[in-house]
């Protein structure tokens, strides 16, 4: 392991559930209004993660009032409350770009059974 | 006062801030050097220090800065650099000098030598612009014009492609986001110049208020 892995190491999170694109999560993310701090919640579609080690990111898609929103998120960010995990899906690529010119019953993803 | 470190460059990551903010590091290697000599304006003219940075077995030294380092009873070390200074009463020969005579907070600047381009084009090294790519034309990449017709001849300092890279760099006015005094890590905000590995000169800054 070189330094700059063994210095990421240490702000790495260790906490973060195995999630891949296509699998469904809640992102709780914390949210500074004034001077109190709450606590969000964004649930959507992974459609990618890119990145190694500290810069690791991914996105999440959803959609809301017919309109499609994305954000790209740092996985190792202090902000981040904790991400759950609320459905696996069954895809067959990394980048699930391809959802974005789908809507409605066509940009459903199948959910991965495990035997 | 002015001061500064030798160190490695080691490579480039990123730190949250408490806010939550991602800033891009670059996390140099800094020291610990070594006070080899100094120079002072009776002997040579100005004032300053002659700093060692890394190790270097002692069988690789030539007898000539094997008796510069015996003089000042240092251990064998791989870079000698100077760095002037208007005060040589708080330097030593043969004192240690460590990441942490640099706080989180203060403004740096970096001294670097610049990663190797080779021979480059006008494109790559004056920014110069490219001819249209399709449409007939053959006028792709090429210098242009060196000179105006009216002097008949071209100047001198003309933009040309040529060596580039491999040039002293100073970057300046940089962030120090963090220190590491244990292992002598300095997590410098932005970019600095040369390679991974490189050496490169931290100083404080110059423009800093």
């Amino acid at each position: 392991m070189n330094l700059i892995q063994s210095l990421e190491q240490e702000q790495i999170k260790k906490d973060i559930p195995a999630f891949k694109p296509g699998d469904t999560v809640k992102v709780h993310y914390k949210v500074i209004e004034g001077t109190r701090e709450r606590i969000q919640v964004f649930e959507g579609v992974v459609i990618r993660r890119r990145g190694g080690g500290m810069s690791e990111t991914f996105t999440v898609r959803r959609v809301t009032y017919g309109v499609g929103v994305e954000r790209t998120i740092p996985l190792h960010a202090p902000k981040i409350d904790k991400i759950e995990v609320v459905r696996r899906g069954k895809v067959r690529r990394a980048r699930l770009y391809y959802l974005r010119a789908l809507r409605g019953k066509k940009a459903r993803i199948k959910e991965l059974t495990t035997r | 006062m002015p001061k500064g470190i030798l160190g490695k460059k080691v490579g480039m990551t990123q730190i949250f801030t408490e806010a939550g903010i991602a800033i891009p590091v670059t996390v140099v290697e800094a020291g610990p050097c070594l006070v080899v000599q100094k120079r002072t304006p009776e002997n040579d003219g100005y004032s300053a220090v002659q700093l060692g940075f890394g190790e270097k077995r002692e069988n690789l030294l030539n007898k000539p800065t094997k008796g510069h380092l015996a003089k000042a009873g240092v251990r064998p070390v791989r870079f000698l650099r100077e760095l002037k200074v208007e005060n040589l009463d708080e330097y030593q020969v043969g004192q240690e000098i460590k990441a942490d005579i640099f706080a989180q907070g203060e403004k740096v600047d970096v001294v670097g030598t610049s990663k190797g381009r080779g021979f480059a084009g006008g494109i790559k090294r004056h920014n110069f612009h490219r001819g249209p790519m399709a449409h007939g034309s053959k006028y792709h990449r090429r210098p242009g014009s060196s000179a105006p017709k009216g002097p008949a001849r071209t100047f001198k300092g003309r933009k040309l492609p040529g060596h580039m890279g491999v040039d002293r760099v100073t970057v300046q006015n940089l962030e120090v986001v963090k220190v590491d005094a244990e292992r002598n890590l300095l997590a410098i905000k932005g970019a600095v110049p040369g390679p991974r590995g490189g050496l490169v000169m931290v100083k404080n800054s110059v423009k800093a208020k």
